[in-house]
């Protein structure tokens, strides 16, 4: 089990593990049930740049289309591609299905949610 | 369509939804499930098993009188006097221009009396223009929606789940003698119950009319009769990939009040030679040539056109626009229903749908995408 006290998370509903100068993240539980069955991930290119609070990537289930976020700044050093070619993983366990890690720029990190917040923020549902 | 001031309501079933941990979507000013854990996995079983859905938001009337049919011919656009009783047909409700106030179904129930039944979301526009168009003839309407809960129990297994079901009785005609789009009368708990064999899943399948008082009843005895075979409650979701495939209209996405119905590829609901029924000089006068007509649409991979996504030819040029659309999940490949203009519906003509900015390629072909095994 994920320990999710040890993750942040974004008013978009993304979580972040930051270790180090590493950070790695995916869409929360609340969001996968909100989305419904996902059947693809359209997710940055390994080298790109990824922006805080900026669209990095696409989050397509049955029902509708949900943009990716990125919670933080950095160089995108690895995707999921277990995610990307079985993409029913994130609702099998959104908090183990991650999708992105990236290389932190260096930035400071702003406007992330801890557990309590996030958790507020979903009426405590997630 | 929905009164946007008032709050969604809940069907008789709604604590039943609740209780198996369904997540709800405002449909047609209904709080109605929208799927209950997966909605790929409802979708298959109505494809490989079966499926229960709780469609009571849908709106019922009873059209009794001595002028039933001749009330409905003149009301409607089909020819619903040659109806004969214990069957059932669709048809489409016209403005007086000739566009589509909604589509729905008719049973007969006997010589003087129908069964109409419409889309939630169009609940008070149906009833207004039912009630107006009785004019002189011997007939009444009474919208009875509120006195009934309506269960689809829809997929290749749904004869076995009726079969099973102890609490259903008296079924006449039997459930083995009734074709599709014929209905049965039955006894369930004490109360009358409608068995129709009619559906919006593309399988076969039944909808049972229940008084409300009976619904969570009978919906727990079909979930233990089904059991056996696999049935599984099912939500919106699910429904609307299923419908979706089979190529059915869904009202506000491929039927409107500006869709007249041979866009709709309905050009054949309409008789035209009935003496008169509201719509028929619109249509009469209709100019098709340059109306956008709808089509199915396929493309490869996995990224769907989606509701309201511009159709355009393979150099970019915007010819239509996407009204339904989705990664189909008995194909694996995304589908969609669009209007585009009639110079680039030919089945075969290569499109391409605008995701977002990029172009993909997809295909022009005849709905339906999929079709059971008769």
């Amino acid at each position: 089990m994920t320990d999710r006290d040890a993750l942040k998370y974004t008013a978009e509903h993304e979580w972040v593990l930051i270790e180090g100068d590493v950070a790695t993240f995916g869409i929360t539980d609340y969001a996968a049930e909100k989305l419904g069955d996902v059947v693809f991930v359209e997710l940055p290119a390994i080298d790109g740049t990824v922006t805080a609070g900026q669209v990095c990537g696409e989050i397509e289930s049955t029902k509708s289309v949900g943009e990716l976020y990125a919670p933080v700044s950095g160089r995108v050093i690895e995707v999921n591609g277990d995610v990307d070619s079985d993409p029913a993983l994130v609702n099998a366990d959104a908090f183990a299905a991650w999708l992105v890690r990236v290389e932190l720029d260096g930035e400071a990190i702003e406007g992330l949610l801890d557990r309590a917040a996030y958790d507020e923020l979903t009426g405590g549902a997630a | 369509m929905t009164d946007p001031t008032s709050t969604p309501r809940t069907t008789a079933l709604h604590a039943r939804h609740d209780a198996l941990g369904a997540s709800f979507t405002d449909f047609g000013g209904w709080l109605m499930p929208v799927r209950y854990s997966s909605d790929l996995a409802e979708h298959r079983a109505v494809r490989e098993a079966a499926g229960l859905f709780d469609i009571s938001h849908m709106a019922e009337f009873d059209v009794v009188g001595a002028d039933a049919g001749a009330y409905l011919d003149a009301a409607l656009a089909g020819r619903l006097s040659a109806l004969a009783i214990g069957k059932a047909k669709y048809s489409l409700l016209l403005a007086p221009s000739g566009g589509v106030i909604d589509d729905l179904i008719v049973y007969r129930l006997a010589d003087e009396r129908f069964l109409v039944i419409a889309n939630a979301g169009n609940r008070a526009p149906v009833a207004a223009a039912l009630a107006e168009r009785v004019g002189e003839f011997a007939a009444s309407v009474a919208d009875v929606s509120d006195d009934y809960a309506l269960l689809a129990v829809q997929g290749p297994r749904a004869v076995e789940v009726l079969a099973a079901l102890d609490e259903l009785t008296d079924v006449a005609p039997p459930v083995a003698d009734l074709k599709y789009y014929a209905w049965s009368r039955a006894r369930a708990f004490d109360a009358d119950v409608l068995v129709l064999r009619t559906g919006y899943t593309g399988e076969d399948g039944f909808e049972l009319l229940a008084p409300v008082g009976i619904a969570a009843r009978l919906w727990d005895a079909l979930l233990v009769a089904g059991e056996p075979v696999g049935l599984v409650p099912a939500g919106l979701a699910a429904r609307d990939t299923l419908r979706l495939e089979a190529g059915m209209p869904l009202y506000g996405h491929e039927l409107t009040l500006d869709t007249l119905p041979a866009q709709a590829g309905l050009g054949r609901v309409p008789v035209l030679d009935k003496p008169d029924f509201v719509g028929k000089a619109a249509l009469e006068a209709a100019d098709l040539t340059d109306r956008p007509v709808l089509v199915g649409l396929v493309a490869e991979g996995r990224r769907a056109g989606r509701a309201g996504y511009e159709v355009r030819t393979p150099d970019g040029d915007a010819v239509g626009e996407i009204t339904s659309g989705a990664l189909s999940p008995t194909l694996g490949h995304p589908i969609a229903l669009a209007y585009v203009s009639p110079a680039h519906a030919a089945p075969g003509t290569a499109l391409a749908i605008d995701v977002r900015g990029t172009l993909i390629p997809a295909t022009v072909t005849t709905p339906p995408f999929y079709r059971r095994n008769a």
